[in-house]
């Protein structure tokens, strides 16, 4: 029930929209977000989309990780 | 449900246990492969194929991973009073086209026309026979298996599953996914006559790569290791099933095998079945190892390890 | 797949596990709240992963395993009338009540039907005008906001054969009455979900008060292998705080839209929780604007009060005080095929994740 993936927005009609995972398309209701625009990645789930995927933060956790990895490579 | 076929049917009839897709009978001095199987799909066009296709290269496909030469088929229909004629036309000749490229001929059959509501649609029910070489008998029940064998399957998993769900229309998503509903002699047929040290095959259907990965276990005693990364499984497919919580291990197929070849062979066999149009995602997945506890481990795609379990009873309903 | 893959990179998390390795110096116990958490980590094996000394436990975060079974036999009393459609979530209609199951009831053909969204079951609602379509409202801060907008769809369009029997919950209560129940944690990995729409700092209290940590936790492998090593170090420091690290999804303060429309309809009241028993002010019920749309109060049924199996370990399971290998019914009587417990019913279910994704060790 938890379940929940990022999913890409590839269309909008009103308040309701189509989201891709990998291709496979789903309906979304957008009533809970604002500002939203085709290509966003969202969360979806049981049928709503419920936050945005913020580009930014997750860029700035892989490159944390990317460093972690650095570092532990470094000190292996 | 395993012990209930096996309680009522299997030791009434005589018949022995592990039971394999295809029966093996002598006739004289030939050996002949002998098999059957119900199909109830819901619905029954789905992207890819449809029931009469599924039926045809069903029972093809029992045929051909015994190793056997399919040549005959038989298909009987169960059709409900009202039923759309034009439908049973496309369904007709769908199964005249998958037959003729298998190469197998269907030469007896029957129907029945229940009244309206007393059977959903059609079910068909499609009979084969063929011929076994003496050299390819141990194929079916795997005795000649050992440690370092490795494992091979033909392509992408699920999507016979997410075709069939994706159709249903009460699942909330669309997709792309096509079928892979296909008949496999063909591709098998390069395979082992091109090599002798096949030592293992079975299809991929209900249950999916878990369930016979699980049956494999059972039948060599030993464990078998798989590595998640190198199971190839499309994108749609992935999507639907984290959507949903399925997992593609457990999914449907109806056009792929799985074979475990000799360690040194098994390079070859991936060479062949990708050089066929229905192999060319074939992969080594995995291989058998010494396990007393006789699990089937999977190195996930993280790098973790887990067993991957007999599917429970509850799987998709009708979706062969 | 973008947002995926990348937090499944293999060699990533064996260089995470490497580094949990070396920082766990003594015992560790996490808890698990979600139930998406714990079926991520068995299917990705995470425990074969970590060192010994690091326990994870599962939490009582799987929306199904804490319906109490009345809820069930309500919705099995009102399945029996042929003026009402159950328009449901999949995961519901195996888990059994006291006597039978939604399941069951379906194949004995009462009008019972999978939706993968509240707005499908207003939909049926639209479809169906002679008969009264009944969701029944289960999920946590994730989906209750979901229903929320529903019902607020439903009185805009002016519907009046629309009810919704909820059994939502709220996350933050229980993980306090576990605490208090006696489970020794050394930290939370907290729902990522739960928290992309609430925010993170509704967990705050627990390290103020207990001296627990919190990391609001992805679900992806990488995700749940940083977060592991998050806690770890907040333990070693003797810091407990809260931290986020699903930060591509998961603000302190959440999504203040979703959070408008989750208190414009309900509003907290005290509830039952499987194994857990009555928690004060931890479930949500329609507020009485929207009364008109409550199933409960609406379409009155009565069901008696059953006991619970006395084998079925569900409740001490989700309460972080033992695992499913300590019951006996695990894996003998009570699995997927026959569940006894609503544990083994829901793919999120402690039981039925120890049973699929059984773990190598």
């Amino acid at each position: 029930m938890c379940l929940s993936i990022p999913a890409r927005i590839i269309s909008i009609d009103g308040d309701m929209a189509e989201v891709s995972a990998g291709g496979a398309v789903f309906r979304a209701g957008l009533q809970m977000l604002e500002n939203v625009n085709v290509g966003d990645y969202i969360l979806l789930h049981a049928g709503f989309a419920i936050q945005k995927i913020s580009e930014e933060d997750a860029a700035e956790t892989l490159k944390l990780f990317r460093e972690m990895n650095d570092a532990l490579n470094d000190s292996l | 449900m395993h012990e209930i076929i096996s309680r009522m049917f299997t030791v009434r009839f005589g018949m022995s246990e592990p039971l394999t897709d295809s029966a093996l009978l002598k006739l004289g001095s030939e050996r002949l492969a002998f098999t059957t199987d119900s199909y109830v799909v819901d619905p029954l066009f789905f992207p890819g194929g449809n029931i009469g296709k599924l039926a045809v290269c069903g029972t093809v496909n029992d045929l051909a991973v015994a190793g056997a030469t399919p040549l005959y088929l038989s298909a009987s229909f169960i059709i409900e009073e009202g039923f759309p004629l034009g439908d049973l036309e496309k369904i007709a000749v769908s199964m005249a086209e998958e037959a003729m490229k298998a190469g197998v001929k269907i030469v007896t059959g029957d129907t029945k026309v229940v009244e309206k509501n007393k059977c959903d649609c059609l079910f068909i029910t499609t009979s084969g026979a063929g011929i076994l070489p003496p050299e390819r008998e141990h194929i079916s029940s795997g005795t000649r298996i050992q440690f370092g064998d490795k494992i091979l399957i033909n392509g992408s998993m699920g999507n016979h599953a997410v075709a069939v769900l994706g159709a249903r229309n009460n699942l909330n998503f669309t997709t792309t996914v096509l079928s892979d509903c296909a008949p496999l002699n063909h591709m098998i047929e390069a395979v082992l006559k091109e090599c002798n040290d096949i030592r293992f095959m079975r299809d991929l259907t209900r249950g999916g790569l878990a369930g016979v990965l699980n049956e494999l276990a059972a039948i060599t005693g030993t464990g078998i290791m798989i590595d998640e990364e190198t199971v190839p499984v499309d994108d749609p497919v992935k999507g639907v099933c984290e959507m949903l919580g399925f997992d593609p291990l457990y999914m449907a197929n109806e056009g792929k095998v799985l074979l475990v070849a000799g360690e040194s062979t098994a390079l070859k066999v991936l060479s062949i079945l990708k050089s066929d149009p229905l192999g060319k995602n074939s992969a080594i997945v995995g291989e058998i190892i010494p396990d007393k506890r006789n699990h089937v481990i999977l190195n996930t795609v993280s790098g973790g390890k887990r067993i991957i379990d007999l599917p429970s009873g509850i799987q998709l309903p009708r979706i062969c | 797949m973008k947002y995926i893959d990348e937090y499944r990179d293999r060699d990533l998390i064996m260089k995470l596990a490497g580094q949990i390795r070396r920082s766990a110096g003594r015992n560790y116990k996490f808890m698990e709240v979600c139930g998406g958490h714990t079926a991520a980590i068995h299917r990705f094996g995470i425990p074969s992963l970590l060192p010994d000394v690091i326990k994870l436990l599962s939490g009582p975060g799987c929306p199904v395993c804490v319906t109490s079974s009345d809820f069930i036999d309500k919705l099995i009393k009102y399945s029996e009338r042929e003026d009402i459609i159950i328009a449901t979530f999949g995961d519901l209609i195996r888990v059994p009540g006291s006597e039978t199951s939604l399941e069951k009831m379906k194949a004995g053909g009462a009008d019972i039907r999978i939706v993968f969204s509240a707005l499908d079951a207003l939909q049926t609602a639209r479809l169906n005008k002679d008969k009264k379509v009944i969701f029944p409202g289960i999920g946590f801060e994730t989906t209750a906001p979901g229903t929320a907008v529903t019902v607020k769809k439903a009185e805009r369009d002016g519907i009046n054969n629309f009810y919704i029997l909820s059994a939502h919950k709220i996350m933050p209560p229980a993980m306090e009455a576990l605490i208090k129940d006696g489970a020794q944690l050394n930290g939370f990995i907290c729902p990522g979900h739960v928290s992309a729409v609430t925010g993170s700092l509704i967990f705050s209290f627990i390290p103020e008060k207990y001296n627990t940590g919190c990391v609001v936790t992805g679900f992806e492998p990488a995700d749940i292998m940083h977060a592991i090593l998050m806690l770890i170090d907040q333990v070693n420091r003797g810091r407990p705080g809260i931290e986020i690290q699903y930060r591509r999804a998961v603000t302190e303060h959440g999504n203040m839209l979703a959070l408008k429309h989750l208190n414009d309809v309900f509003e907290p009241c005290d509830t039952l929780w499987r194994g857990f028993g009555m928690i004060p002010s931890s479930g949500l019920v329609l507020k009485e604007k929207y009364g008109r749309f409550d199933a409960e109060s609406r379409i009155p049924v009565t069901v008696s009060t059953h006991e619970e199996n006395k084998l079925c370990l569900c409740g001490e399971i989700l309460r972080g005080l033992k695992t499913p290998d300590d019951c006996p019914l695990f894996r003998k009587t009570c699995n997927p095929e026959n569940p006894v417990g609503a544990c083994m019913v829901s793919p999120e279910g402690s039981c039925n994740t120890w049973y699929k994704y059984a773990d190598v060790r």
